[in-house]
C-alpha cells in the first residue's frame, strides 16, 4: 500500500517547525509503524535529505522510548499498544497520517517527533523509591504480601514512562505517570513507611516541572500502552489530602492506613 | 597480556567470604573523594551505580538513552534464578552452581560461578525490600515456576515482565542516589572512548548526543555495563541501540575480550516476517513449560495446523529428548529447530519457523490459567503477528539473544585494562559457553549489587592517584582522536547507507558465523568483513553534522565498530575447533547430533589481544579447572 505522510519537522527546540510532507510508498501490512518510518528514512537519506528524528529502541512496547501522535492519538489508533508495536495492517492504501511529537510544555521537543521527558525521572527522584541501602535487606518470604495487593501493586507498576498520559491530556498533566509510581510502592508493605511524604513530594515536583493538574478528563487511561487506571490518581489525591491536613507523620495522615 | 585470574584460595565455599575479608576499605570520610565512573544503567550499571553511591563514592553515571530507565535490561521476559528452596524441591546453592556450570558446557569459571548462586539469594532479599512486585502464591509468599534447562522450580518472576520490574527497582534506587547528590546522572551521553593514563583507566570521552558535544569525563576507576553484541547479527532479539561500542573501544585500549564467539540463540522467537524487518522479538522460554514443539512429520506439508492430526505430527524436543522434552536447553532446543527448518518441515509463509502449541495446556488448565501465565505474551504475539495464539499455535524460531563473551575480567571483575572494570552481560564471566534461562538478570544484579562495588573499593584503595598533568594531556589526545573519527565519517559522502551496511554484516555473520558454524564459511567470513568495512569507509553515507542530534551519525560510529569486531569474533570462532554450547562447529558433532566437546584442547577461554584493525589479533589462553562439577558430556535425554 501506499500512503501519504504529514511528519512534524522541527530543528531544535528553540526553530519553528512545520508539518512536511512524504510519500510511504510499497508498505507491507506486517511492517510495524516504525520499520514504517525506517523505509521513508532510508530514502530521505538517499536522496540527500535529512532522516525524521524519533526515539526508539526495544520495538518491543516495553522501554518506553517511542512515543508519537498519530493522526491525534498517542501512539496510534489501538488500545494498550505503543506505536512501536502499531503495525501497518491498520492502515489502507492511500491513507493520510499525521505524525506529530508528544506535545506538552514540560516535553520541550529536541528535535522532530523526539521531545525530552527528563522531568519524570525527577518526579521520581522526589520519592519514586523505597529508601532501603543495598545489602541491608531481610529474607524475601519473612514479609508476606496478599497476593491481590501484589496484583494491584504489580498493575501499576506496568507503567513504562513513555509520557503518552501527558500528551493526551488536555492540561498536560502527568499524575497518571505520578499516581502509578506512588500506587505500585503503596500497595506493598515496604511501601508504608514513606507513603505519605512520597505522596506529597512527587506531586509537588510534578507541579513544579510545569504539568498541568488533572481534572478528570480521561483521556490519560485511554492511551496509556499499558492500560493503568485513572483510579490511581484518586488514591494518590487521597494520600496527598491526608498528608496535607494531618501533616505527615502525624496521627490524622496516618490513621485508616 | 598477563592473564590472572586472581581467583582467591581455600573451598570454593569460602573464597567469596575469604575476598570480601582481604579486601583493602577506604576509610569512609574519604570515599567521596574518589571519583568512579558508570556507563550504562541496565540491571548491572544502574544497580552499580546506585550502591557505589550509596557507599558514599562520588559517582558519575552515563546512559546513551534519554532516562537510565530505557536500558535493555527492561525487556527481559521470563524470571531471574535464586536458589533460595522456597519450594523445598531439593535446590541448594551447590545445585544452582552445579547447573550453571554444566548448562556453560564446562567453559566458565568455577569460583565466579558458585559466587553467583551464592548472591543469588541476596538478590530477591534485595529486590523485594525495593518494592519489585514479583509474583505471589495465594497466600502472600513468593511464587517460583521452574524454567527452561531446570529440574527445580527456582525461577521468581512479574509475569512476563521481570527484567522491567527488577530495572525499576535499580532505576529507582538509582535515582533516590541522584536527589542525595551522590550520583551524578549523565542522560543521552554515549561513550566513545577510554582514557588511559600510565596502563591505567582513568576516564572516559562522551559525545552528548544532542547538543553533539565531545568531553572527556575524568575518574579513579571506570565501570563498563554497557550489554552484549547480538546486534552484530543485526537481526537479533536486542533493542535497537545496543551496540558493542563500548567493550571494543576499550578492547583497542588494552582490554583482552574473552570468547567473542560465545552467543545465544535463542529458541523462542516470532519468525522473520520479511526484509524490512528491523528486529526479531523474543517470546520468553517460559512458554515452553506448557507449550509443546512440534512440526508436519512430512516435510512440505503445508496444511495449516488444525488439519494436521496427532499421527502426523512431530513433537521432535519430547521425541529426542525424553526426560527434559520442550524444556532442553536453548543450543540444543535452537539448533535442533534449525535442523528441522532445513530439513523443510518448518511452517508459516516463508517456512521458517516450528509451532509451538498452547493447545493441551489450554484443555488441562483452562484458559484463564493459561492467560494468567502468559496473557501479555500471547496479546504481545497476537499484535505483531496478528494471530490469536490461544486458537492457533504460535510460529517460532531461534535468534540471536544474548552473548556469553565480553571482556575478559578477573574474580574481581576487572578487566586487563587496570581500573577498568566489566559487568553484566558486557563481561565473559560467569555462563560458559551457555547461558541457561533466566540466569542473566541474576549475574547483572550480582556484579552491579554486591561484587563490583566492593571490588571497585578495594581497587581504589590500592591504586595510585592520577597524576593531574598527565590526564589532562591523555583526555585532550583521545578527544581529538573521537572527533577526528566522527569527521572521517561525516565527511565520506558516500551512496550508501549506514543501514544497508549493517544488514550485510549481519547477514554475513549469520550465514557463517550464527547458530552452526563451520571452517570453510568462517574462513569466508574473515575475507568478506574487511572487504565490507573498506566499502563502509569509502562509501557510507551519514548525512548532516556533528553539532546536533544527528541518528545516522550515532548508527554509523556503532556500525562502524561492529565491522571491526565483527572479525575477531569469527576468529574467535575459527580457532575454537570443538563444539561447546551456543558454539557449535559441524565438525564436531556426536553420533546423536549434539556438540561434541574437546576437552584436552579447549578447556580455556580464549582472550583475545588487539594489534590494530585489520591485522590478526593475538590469542591467549585461561586454563579452567574442574574440582567440583566433573567434567562429562551434558545428556539431557
Amino acid at each position: 500500500m501506499d500512503l501519504t505522510l504529514h511528519v512534524w519537522r522541527q530543528a531544535g527546540t528553540s526553530a519553528a517547525g512545520d508539518f512536511q510532507t512524504y510519500k510511504a510508498v510499497g508498505i507491507n501490512g506486517s511492517m510495524s509503524f516504525l520499520e514504517m518510518l525506517d523505509l521513508v528514512n532510508e530514502n530521505i537519506t538517499r536522496e540527500g535529505g535529512d532522516p525524521i528524528a524519533f526515539e526508539h529502541d526495544c520495538r518491543e512496547g516495553i522501554c518506553g522510548s517511542c512515543g508519537m501522535v498519530v493522526n491525534g492519538i498517542a501512539h496510534g489508533p489501538h488500545d494498550m499498544t505503543t506505536v512501536c508495536q502499531l503495525h501497518m495492517r491498520s492502515f489502507a492504501d492511500g491513507d493520510e497520517v499525521w505524525i506529530e511529537p508528544f506535545r506538552a510544555r514540560a516535553f520541550p521537543v529536541l528535535k522532530d517527533l523526539v521531545v525530552e521527558r527528563a522531568a519524570l525521572d525527577r518526579i521520581v527522584q522526589a520519592g519514586g523509591y523505597v529508601s532501603i541501602r543495598t545489602g541491608s535487606a531481610p529474607d524475601a518470604n519473612a514479609t508476606p504480601v496478599p497476593k491481590p495487593d501484589a496484583d494491584r501493586a504489580f498493575d501499576a507498576a506496568a507503567c513504562i514512562g513513555c509520557g503518552a498520559c501527558v500528551a493526551a491530556c488536555p492540561n498536560a498533566s502527568a499524575m497518571l505517570f505520578t499516581a502509578a509510581k506512588a500506587a505500585h510502592l503503596s500497595y506493598l508493605p515496604q511501601g508504608q513507611t514513606e507513603r505519605l511524604g512520597r505522596a506529597l513530594d512527587m506531586v509537588a515536583v510534578h507541579d513544579d516541572e510545569g504539568f498541568g493538574n488533572c481534572t478528570n478528563h480521561g483521556a490519560c487511561q485511554v492511551v496509556c500502552p499499558k492500560g493503568i487506571s485513572v483510579d490511581y490518581i484518586a488514591r494518590l489525591n487521597r494520600d496527598t489530602i491526608r498528608a496535607t491536613l494531618g501533616g505527615v507523620g502525624s496521627p490524622a495522615a496516618t490513621a485508616g492506613q | 597480556m598477563q592473564l590472572d585470574a586472581r581467583i582467591p584460595s581455600g573451598p570454593v565455599e569460602e573464597k567469596w567470604t575469604r575476598r570480601q575479608f582481604d579486601m583493602k576499605l577506604v576509610n569512609p570520610a574519604n570515599k567521596r573523594k574518589y571519583n568512579v565512573i558508570v556507563v550504562g544503567t541496565g540491571l548491572a550499571g544502574g544497580a552499580a551505580a546506585a550502591t557505589l553511591g550509596e557507599l558514599g563514592y562520588n559517582v558519575q553515571c552515563f546512559t546513551f538513552h534519554d532516562s537510565p530507565r530505557r536500558a535493555h535490561s527492561i525487556a527481559a521476559q521470563g524470571g531471574i534464578n535464586a536458589a533460595k528452596n522456597y519450594q523445598g524441591d531439593g535446590d541448594s546453592i551447590y545445585r544452582l552452581f552445579y547447573d550453571t556450570v554444566k548448562g556453560g558446557d564446562f567453559r566458565s569459571r568455577e569460583a565466579n560461578v558458585y559466587r553467583l548462586a551464592e548472591l543469588s539469594l541476596n538478590i530477591i532479599d534485595q529486590a523485594v525490600a525495593q518494592g519489585v512486585p514479583f509474583a505471589r502464591e495465594y497466600g502472600g509468599l513468593l511464587a517460583n515456576r521452574s524454567f527452561g534447562g531446570a529440574q527445580v522450580s527456582r525461577t521468581f518472576y512479574a509475569r512476563g515482565q521481570t527484567g522491567q520490574q527488577l530495572l525499576l527497582g535499580a532505576y529507582q534506587a538509582l535515582e533516590r542516589q541522584i536527589a542525595l547528590g551522590t550520583v551524578k546522572m549523565h542522560n543521552r551521553s554515549e561513550m566513545l572512548d577510554v582514557i588511559v593514563v600510565d596502563g591505567r583507566a582513568r576516564g572516559i570521552v562522551t559525545r552528548h548526543l544532542v547538543t553533539g558535544k565531545i568531553e572527556a569525563h575524568m575518574a579513579d576507576a571506570v565501570v563498563l555495563g554497557t550489554g552484549g553484541y547480538s546486534n552484530v547479527f543485526f537481526l537479533s532479539t536486542n533493542a535497537m541501540m545496543c551496540n558493542v561500542t563500548a567493550t571494543w573501544r576499550a578492547h583497542k585500549r588494552g582490554a583482552g575480550f574473552a570468547n567473542p564467539s560465545f552467543t545465544q540463540i535463542h529458541p523462542t522467537c516470532i519468525p522473520q516476517g520479511g526484509e524490512y524487518q528491523s528486529k526479531l522479538t523474543l517470546m520468553s522460554e517460559s512458554l515452553r513449560n506448557d507449550g509443546r514443539i512440534w512440526v508436519p512429520a512430512r516435510a512440505g506439508d503445508t496444511r495449516p495446523a488444525s488439519d494436521i492430526p496427532e499421527s502426523e505430527r512431530d513433537y521432535y524436543l519430547e521425541r529426542l529428548y525424553p526426560s527434559f522434552g520442550n524444556l532442553s536447553p536453548r543450543d540444543i532446543a535452537s539448533r535442533r529447530a534449525k535442523e528441522m527448518v532445513d530439513a523443510g518441515h518448518g511452517i508459516g509463509d516463508l517456512k521458517n519457523g516450528v509451532f509451538l502449541d498452547f493447545a493441551d495446556a489450554i484443555k488441562r488448565l483452562g484458559r484463564d490459567v493459561v492467560s494468567e501465565r502468559y496473557g501479555n505474551l500471547f496479546e504481545m504475539y497476537e499484535k505483531i503477528t496478528g494471530e490469536n495464539p490461544y486458537e492457533r499455535p504460535m510460529r517460532i524460531y531461534p535468534a540471536p539473544h544474548y552473548t556469553m563473551g565480553g571482556l575478559w575480567v578477573d574474580y574481581d571483575l576487572e578487566t586487563t585494562l587496570p581500573g577498568l572494570f566489566c559487568i553484566g552481560e558486557a563481561n565473559f564471566s560467569d555462563h560458559g559457553a551457555n547461558r541457561l534461562g533466566a540466569s542473566a538478570l541474576m549475574q547483572g544484579l550480582a556484579d552491579g549489587y554486591f561484587i563490583a562495588p566492593l571490588t571497585v573499593g578495594n581497587y581504589l584503595a590500592e591504586a595510585p592517584r592520577a597524576d593531574a598533568d598527565a590526564s589532562a594531556l591523555a583526555a585532550q589526545g583521545v578527544v581529538k582522536e573521537v572527533e577526528a573519527r566522527q569527521q572521517l565519517l561525516l565527511g565520506i559522502n558516500g551512496s550508501r547507507t549506514v543501514d544497508s551496511f549493517h544488514v550485510e554484516l549481519g547477514r554475513i555473520m549469520w550465514n557463517h558465523c550464527g547458530m552452526a558454524r563451520n571452517e570453510a564459511g568462517l574462513k569466508k567470513a574473515l575475507q568478506e568483513i574487511p572487504q565490507l568495512r573498506e566499502e563502509f569507509w569509502e562509501n557510507v553515507l551519514v548525512p548532516g553534522s556533528g553539532a546536533s542530534l544527528n541518528q545516522s551519525l550515532e548508527k554509523a560510529g556503532r556500525v562502524a565498530d561492529f565491522l571491526e569486531f565483527a572479525e575477531v569474533m569469527c576468529h574467535d570462532a575459527l580457532t575454537r575447533d570443538e563444539s561447546c554450547g551456543g558454539h557449535f562447529r559441524e565438525e564436531h558433532v556426536t553420533e546423536e547430533g549434539e556438540a561434541r566437546r574437546d576437552d584436552e584442547n579447549f578447556a580455556h577461554s580464549a582472550v583475545w589481544e588487539f594489534t590494530g584493525v585489520g591485522n590478526a589479533p593475538v590469542r591467549h589462553e585461561e586454563p579452567l579447572t574442574f574440582e567440583h562439577v566433573p567434567l562429562s558430556q551434558r545428556s539431557y535425554k
